[in-house]
């Protein structure tokens, strides 16, 4: 009996410990595709020429007007659908993206990287 | 599916998307309406209807073999494909064919960078690889050399190489399709062609001798459709050591020849990197009485611009130069342009810019103090791809509750001298506001030298704000206003550089010396090499005989 529980006791820890690598994975690739794809018109850095923000979150800075971040990493309402939505229809000046480019799974992985960046603004890309 | 390949019927066009699948994989044949949305032209000024330049499906391989495997099938069934490399050439289609009801050949998913030489100077790079991914290669390699990178960073090399596209560093990287040295090419047959040494089959130098012995056909493969280029050699710009800037401002109006004059023997003594014209004459744009003057219907009277700058204690015209090289070599160089300058436009006002070594620091490129103020973009001086550009379409401080969705480029290629640059003024401002399009050109507007020896006028404008094209009315106006820019340009002898699918045949049009001797033999060649006409109808102007009755 005892050494039943302490079986199930370990494969338990180590189906919570892969969730954990699965999880971090899944920012980790999320920040990758966020960096590569996004970030140069969404990132946190200045844009060009003395342009205060990069176009990206210079755009839904000037359309939110404080009521929400313009910067996608402090958003907490970008799940996967609402992504989905703006990445594969565009919006405004911002062309769509095909899924040559970005996969509904990189899509995912990037709603799960900004869902974790808001809670950890230290970390955003630059 | 929304739409059919022309002439295909569906039986034919489903047994055509099994073969596809069979080649590349069931998930990499897009026939949805969902995925094919994002083939469209976000940009397009063409009123969604039943013309709108729209795919019947997109299939993406990863190797060369695939590439083969799509065309094999396509000459089965006379499907005619479209190939992209990255899809992002706004302003000219975006990801959208010439034909509607083409297939796609989306080959952003040969991605790979085959190899970058720092000795020698080049890159070996596939389609799908973007002018971001090469940029990275090199900087996790701490490689010294540098990419030529359009504006918007996220293209393709070979695509936007392909497009005849440019970039800002030294004249002969700046033309990209100029800077490509061997290219390999899937025919219309299948078979696999490469260009210069790579004809042989050990060749040695493929990216260094472009030309091997022989015709080299690889400039047909640049806005043609005779191939699908599966693999480009570019030439690499050796990172230089130092950069250095300079502007040289003149008075008056007239004194734009001498200036042009000496920028061209600059230039084409590779003493340069791009040069950055202006006129420190926009500060009055404000002034009603100087914007009058300055869109005078048939040209600006030169007295009463040259009064407006005298009064206003403001030089004509402006250059700024920059120089690669070395600290010295940069020096010297710029101290030969004033000297220069000084000699051949008395009044210039020669004055230092930036001197500072390479690579620029994050903040060296972001800095936007100096010792006067600049309109070069310093990212892409730097050989850096940035999305910055975007700042342009997007929503600004000024008016953030609208924005340009887009924009229409409309680039004529002029003679490189200042009398061209006055005609232009006038030709193109009339001709705008005859059509009732708001534009930004007047007399003050100057010249891009992204081509090494030859200027281009924009005569462009904004699909937003005052030409929104939000309406199908409004796009039509957008697109009758292009149609009559292209007419008008061609009476004086300028012709455009590059065009959207929609605007190809009528530019190409232009180009009709002798009874369009060059169509005709562009088409000859089309139909040998392939008669099934499956690769890229129309593009170019160019349309395999059975299409041809589709020339807009």
């Amino acid at each position: 009996m005892f050494a039943r529980i302490v079986a199930t006791g370990m494969l338990l820890a180590a189906t919570v410990g892969v969730g954990f690598a699965q999880e971090a994975a899944g920012i980790e690739r999320g920040k990758t595709v966020f960096e590569h794809y996004c970030a140069p018109c969404h990132g946190a850095g200045r844009g060009d020429d003395g342009a205060p923000m990069l176009p990206g979150t210079h755009a839904l800075h000037l359309k939110y007007r404080g009521e929400k971040s313009g910067l996608l990493e402090q958003r907490t309402d970008l799940p996967f659908e609402v992504i989905k939505a703006f990445v594969r229809n565009g919006v405004a000046s911002m062309p769509p993206f095909r899924k040559t480019e970005l996969t509904d799974e990189d899509l995912e992985a990037i709603a799960v990287y900004l869902a974790e960046a808001a809670k950890n603004p230290a970390a955003l890309s630059e | 599916m929304a739409v059919l390949p022309p002439g295909v019927s569906s039986a034919d066009f489903a047994f055509a998307i099994e073969q596809f699948a069979t080649a590349v994989g069931r998930d990499w044949v897009l026939t949805t309406d969902e995925d094919l949305a994002p083939y469209r032209d976000h940009y397009s000024p063409v009123p969604l209807a039943e013309d709108e330049l729209i795919p019947s499906a997109a299939v993406a391989p990863t190797t060369v073999e695939q590439v083969q495997a799509i065309v094999q099938t396509a000459n089965q069934f006379k499907i005619p494909l479209y190939p992209i490399s990255t899809g992002k050439n706004f302003a000219y289609g975006g990801p959208s064919p010439n034909l509607r009801g083409s297939v796609i050949v989306d080959l952003k998913r040969m991605n790979r960078v085959l190899e970058v030489n720092a000795e020698r100077n080049f890159a070996l790079v596939e389609p799908g690889v973007s002018y971001f991914d090469l940029y990275r290669h090199i900087q996790e390699r701490g490689l010294k050399v540098w990419i030529d990178c359009p504006d918007p960073g996220w293209g393709s090399p070979v695509g936007n190489t392909l497009d005849r596209g440019i970039g800002y560093t030294m004249g002969f990287y700046r033309d990209h399709v100029g800077a490509q040295c061997g290219m390999e090419v899937v025919l219309a047959n299948g078979e696999v062609m490469r260009t210069g040494m790579g004809a042989m089959p050990n060749g040695r130098a493929w990216q260094e001798y472009k030309y091997g012995f022989g015709p080299d056909p690889a400039g047909l493969f640049a806005q043609g459709n005779y191939g699908i280029v599966t693999k480009m050699g570019l030439r690499l710009m050796p990172m230089p050591e130092h950069w250095r800037t300079g502007l040289i401002t003149v008075p008056k109006r007239r004194d734009l020849i001498p200036l042009v004059n000496t920028v061209n023997y600059l230039n084409d003594l590779c003493m340069i990197g791009d040069p950055w014209y202006g006129s420190p004459l926009r500060a009055l744009l404000g002034n009603t009485e100087f914007r009058e003057a300055a869109t005078r219907r048939g040209g600006a009277n030169e007295a009463e611009m040259d009064r407006f700058a005298a009064a206003a204690d403001l030089h004509s015209w402006q250059v700024e130069l920059q120089f690669y090289g070395s600290e010295r070599t940069t020096l010297a160089n710029w101290e030969y342009a004033k000297e220069l300058m000084a000699q051949n436009v008395p009044g210039a006002r020669l004055i230092d810019g930036e001197s500072l070594p390479v690579p620029l620091t994050r903040e060296q490129i972001e800095q936007t103090t100096g010792p006067y103020p600049t309109n070069m973009r310093r990212n892409i001086t730097q050989g850096v791809p940035s999305l910055g550009i975007w700042k342009n379409l997007g929503r600004t401080e000024a008016f953030p509750d609208t924005w340009a969705q887009g924009h229409i480029g409309l680039f004529a290629v002029l003679p490189r001298s200042a009398e061209a640059v006055f005609e232009a003024q006038h030709v193109f401002a009339d001709t705008l506001s005859d059509l009732g399009l708001q534009s930004g050109i007047s007399a003050i507007s100057t010249p891009l030298m992204w081509y090494q020896f030859a200027f281009l006028f924009s005569a462009g404008f904004s699909t937003g704000g005052g030409n929104a094209v939000a309406t199908p009315e409004g796009k039509a106006k957008v697109r009758d206003g292009l149609n009559a820019l292209l007419v008008k340009a061609a009476e004086h002898g300028w012709g455009e550089y590059r065009a959207a699918p929609y605007f190809q045949d009528a530019v190409a049009e232009r180009y009709s010396f002798n009874d369009h001797v060059l169509r005709r033999f562009n088409e000859t060649i089309k139909d040998a090499v392939d008669p099934n006409g499956i690769l890229a109808p129309g593009r170019g102007g160019i349309w395999p005989r059975h299409l041809r009755g589709r020339r807009a």
